[in-house]
């Protein structure tokens, strides 16, 4: 309540500011300036007024510009703004793997990172692995083997074993579970995950 | 999370001339510890300088040296192919850390630069005098079952929960350091802190520099070598002990040996006085068993933690006896 009043009474200062933030920004992002910047504490007067900055980058292969907060991490980025519910928050601290999405093709908790750090980035989400209609191999595999029960882990362990895949750590089922350690199934359903990695890791379509 | 200034940054200078200019500024690289830390409102930077794109990734070998960049990740330092054949210590240590996840983005000096830490630093109810000192030490009679067996100080008895920080201490690691007007370099096992009267500072990192780069001297543990850690589960979770061993064996001799352990103090664990007795010796396991109680000088308990006191040299037994098997 108290931050929408602040907004509707500053809401002219505030847009003032922010043009100009987004342009200091941009222009302290590059490394030359940013020098020059510093020195002349010239980024000092206007860092106090930021509020969101720009951010550039490219999920599931389509192109996305906005300004943000710095505090809002890539999984609250691509579910609240992006609405792509897919990636799921579990833990929120990195622990259990369910938000784990490709970045620059790999796997990263996004719960752990920062939306601003992926400028210019390409994200790949669980919503991004079927060809149209057609199933990822790995989702294909998960189905066939059982590879969940309630599912709210899937989303995670899906992105995780296509990584391990390609990583090439699948050479035995031991190497599959450490490698896959990352990503925390309540339901238990690890041996049917194993299965369904070795089934891919063999089966030649590993897209 | 308490919102912050960004600024990006892809020059060693300009991050460092950002750094002296806001002390309440911090550097983030892969922020595996520190988003964490920020969002458990443990740690409330006014400003982070992201140093991703700081040209720091380098792996090479640089005469009887090899250097890894500061922002090189734990990935690509654990699955290079020199570090495989020349360091396979630290591959191992790395590997045995944290989550591919993690390590895909946790980079060497982020590594390095995480917070020796307990679940009482984390939880801002409790107190913690590494969080905020003078508020007392909650794991002192209370759960300490993961906590330090070395070195104490009445203050704190958390640990520095890396594994890859052990590797590098055994390894004799050099780290180079940048500050706003010159270079100095730091032996690894110097890096990291005891906690003393001051739990609140985990290394010696001054706050107007940067870790820039690693200087890891060649070595011939390059075979008998094997980094061993215990848990509670068989992957993914902190050590209760572990141990990094290498052994130069020659002539059944033992003409170079390094040892460090993990989980037990404030800092990776050089473990000095059972190297020195295993050096000219042979690799019996009778010597081995003498060096684990050599190592094991001082060490004690606080209660919940007491099995660590037979872990612990377990573990370097262990460790040292598979080292040695590897051919």
């Amino acid at each position: 309540m108290q931050s929408s009043d602040k907004e509707s009474n500053q809401g002219d200062t505030r847009r003032d500011f922010l043009k100009k933030s987004s342009l200091i920004t941009a222009v302290a992002l590059t490394p030359s300036v940013a020098l020059k910047a510093a020195e002349n504490q010239v980024d000092e007067r206007f860092a106090e007024l930021f509020e969101k900055i720009p951010l550039n980058l490219t999920v599931n292969n389509k192109a996305y510009k906005t300004s943000i907060e710095p505090r809002v991490t890539l999984l609250d980025y691509l579910r609240e703004e992006l609405h792509l519910t897919g990636t799921k928050k579990g833990c929120d601290h990195g622990q259990c793997g369910a938000c784990t999405v490709h970045v620059d093709g790999e796997r990263v908790n996004s719960c752990l990172s920062l939306a601003v750090m992926n400028e210019g980035k390409k994200i790949t989400t669980i919503e991004g692995l079927a060809n149209g209609e057609e199933l990822h191999p790995m989702q294909a595999a998960f189905i066939k083997h059982d590879g969940f029960q309630c599912g709210y882990c899937t989303p995670g362990q899906i992105m995780s074993a296509v990584a391990c895949v390609k990583e090439g750590h699948t050479n035995s089922r031991a190497e599959i579970s450490e490698y896959m350690s990352g990503n925390i199934c309540r339901c238990g359903a690890y041996p049917n995950i194993v299965d369904a990695i070795v089934e891919v890791s063999k089966g030649g379509n590993k897209a | 999370m308490i919102n912050f200034q960004y600024l990006r940054t892809s020059s060693k200078k300009s991050a460092l001339a950002l750094l002296l200019k806001d002390k309440n500024a911090k550097f983030i690289a892969g922020g595996t510890n520190l988003i964490d830390l920020m969002k458990r409102g443990v740690s409330a930077p006014e400003k982070l300088i992201d140093i991703n794109h700081v040209p720091l990734k380098q792996i090479e070998l640089v005469g009887d040296k090899i250097i890894i960049g500061a922002l090189a990740s734990n990935t690509a330092v654990a699955e290079n192919e020199l570090i495989k054949e020349k360091l396979p210590l630290l591959a191992m240590a790395l590997n045995a850390g944290a989550s591919a996840q993690l390590r895909n983005v946790a980079t060497v000096g982020g590594n390095m630069m995480q917070r020796t830490r307990c679940g009482y630093f984390y939880d801002t109810e409790m107190p913690c005098n590494k969080r905020k000192p003078g508020s007392g030490c909650g794991a002192i009679g209370g759960f300490n079952r993961m906590h330090a067996i070395f070195a104490t100080s009445d203050n704190c008895i958390a640990v520095h929960p890396s594994d890859m920080c052990v590797a590098l201490a055994a390894l004799d690691a050099v780290v180079v350091l940048a500050g706003p007007k010159a270079e100095r370099k730091i032996l690894f096992k110097d890096f990291h802190r005891l906690a003393g009267d001051t739990p609140q500072l985990d290394n010696n990192l001054k706050a107007d520099e940067m870790i820039i780069r690693l200087e890891i001297p060649l070595n011939n543990l390059t075979v008998n070598a094997h980094y061993l850690k215990v848990r509670d589960r068989a992957s993914y979770a902190f050590a209760l002990v572990s141990v990094a061993a290498g052994l130069e064996i020659s002539n059944h001799k033992i003409t170079d040996v390094r040892l460090a352990m993990g989980g037990v103090a404030h800092k990776p664990w050089r473990l000095t006085a059972s190297e020195n007795f295993l050096r000219g010796k042979e690799a019996t396991i009778e010597n081995f068993e003498q060096a684990a109680k050599l190592a094991m000088t001082g060490a004690k308990g606080f209660g919940e933690n007491d099995f660590k006191l037979q872990m612990a040299p377990n573990t370097i037994i262990e460790a040292l006896t598979i080292a040695k098997s590897k051919a």
